[in-house]
C-alpha cells in the first residue's frame, strides 16, 4: 500500500479529543521535567522517550474504526487489530527515537542547539522510515516464501498435522 | 511554576501536532511511526539546554536511548496483544505503560551495573 495523506481525516476528531491529547502531552512533558529536576538527568532522560502520543492515538483510532465498521459492514480488519498495526509502526518508530537520542547525546555539547535538533529530528525520521520499509520487505518475502512452501503437499501435512484434502 | 506551565503548553502543542499528522497518514503502520515521535524530547531539550546547559541535555539524551529501547518492548507487546489476542486498545496501551516504566528502570539499573 502506498503512503497517502488525507487532510479530511482531521475532521473525524472532535475538539474534546484534541484537548485530551494536548492535556496528556503537556502533562507527560511537565512530569518528565519534574522527575529530571528531582532525580537528576540520568533518570529524567528515560522519560523523554515516554509513549506520550501512542495510548491516546491508538484508543482514538480504535474508536473511529469501530464507528466506520458499524457504518460499512465487511471491513477487512477489526478496529483493535488496526490499533495493533499502529502499535507495530510505533515499535519501528522507537528505533528512530533511539537514533534521535544518540544524535542529541553526541552532538549537543559541540554544536548549536538549533542544528542539533534539526539533525536529530531528521535522524529519527530517516531511521523510522528505513525500519518501516525494511519490515515491509521482510514480511513480503516471508509471506511469499510461506505461500510457495504451503503449495507443496508435504509441507501442508507437516504444518497442519493432517493429510491435505486435495491431491 | 512558570517553567512547568511552559512545559505543559509546549509539550501539549508538540504532542498534538504529531498526533494530528499521524491522523492524516495511511497506511496505519506508517502513521504508527509518529506514535513514537520525539515529541516530549523536542519540547523538553530546548528548555533544558536554556536552563542547565548542553552537557545536562547530553546526559539526558544518553538515558533516553534506554527509554527508547523500553518503548520498543512496550509497542511490540501492545501490538501483539491487540492483533493476536484481540484485546482492546485502551486497557492494553494504558497497562503496558507499566511495562515501559519497568523496562526503562530495569535497563537503566542494568546499564549502570554493567558500567560500574
Amino acid at each position: 500500500m502506498r503512503i497517502q495523506i488525507n487532510i479530511a481525516a482531521l475532521k473525524r476528531s472532535k475538539w474534546q479529543e484534541y484537548l485530551a491529547r494536548f492535556i496528556f502531552g503537556g502533562a507527560v512533558t511537565a512530569v518528565a521535567g519534574i522527575i529530571a529536576k528531582r532525580y537528576g538527568p540520568e533518570i529524567g532522560g528515560l522519560f523523554l522517550a515516554t509513549p506520550a502520543i501512542f495510548p491516546a492515538a491508538a484508543t482514538l483510532l480504535e474508536k473511529h474504526e469501530e464507528k466506520k465498521r458499524r457504518a460499512e459492514s465487511g471491513r477487512e480488519l477489526r478496529a483493535h487489530e488496526l490499533a495493533g498495526v499502529d502499535a507495530a509502526g510505533a515499535a519501528m518508530g522507537s528505533v528512530g527515537l533511539a537514533a534521535f537520542a544518540v544524535v542529541v547525546w553526541c552532538l549537543s555539547p559541540h554544536y548549536p542547539l538549533a542544528l542539533v535538533m534539526v539533525a536529530a529530528t531528521l535522524a529519527w525520521f530517516a531511521v523510522a522510515v528505513a525500519m518501516w520499509l525494511a519490515r515491509k520487505i521482510v514480511w513480503r518475502n516471508l509471506r511469499a516464501r510461506f505461500r510457495k512452501r504451503s503449495h507443496q503437499p508435504g509441507v501442508v501435512r507437516k504444518l497442519s498435522g493432517r493429510k491435505p484434502s486435495h491431491p | 511554576m512558570i517553567e512547568i506551565l511552559l512545559r505543559v503548553i509546549i509539550g501539549g502543542i508538540v504532542v498534538s501536532a504529531f498526533a494530528a499528522i499521524a491522523d492524516t497518514l495511511k497506511p496505519k503502520s506508517f502513521a504508527g511511526l509518529l506514535g513514537a515521535a520525539p515529541s516530549v524530547a523536542l519540547a523538553t531539550v530546548v528548555l533544558t539546554v536554556k536552563e542547565h546547559g548542553a552537557m545536562y541535555a547530553s546526559v539526558e539524551a544518553r538515558s533516553m536511548i534506554l527509554g527508547a529501547a523500553a518503548f520498543f518492548l512496550y509497542a511490540s507487546v501492545a501490538s501483539r496483544l491487540m492483533i493476536r489476542k484481540k484485546w482492546p486498545a485502551l486497557p492494553v496501551s494504558s497497562l503496558a505503560l507499566l511495562l515501559w516504566l519497568g523496562a526503562a528502570i530495569g535497563l537503566w539499573f542494568g546499564f549502570h551495573k554493567l558500567m560500574s
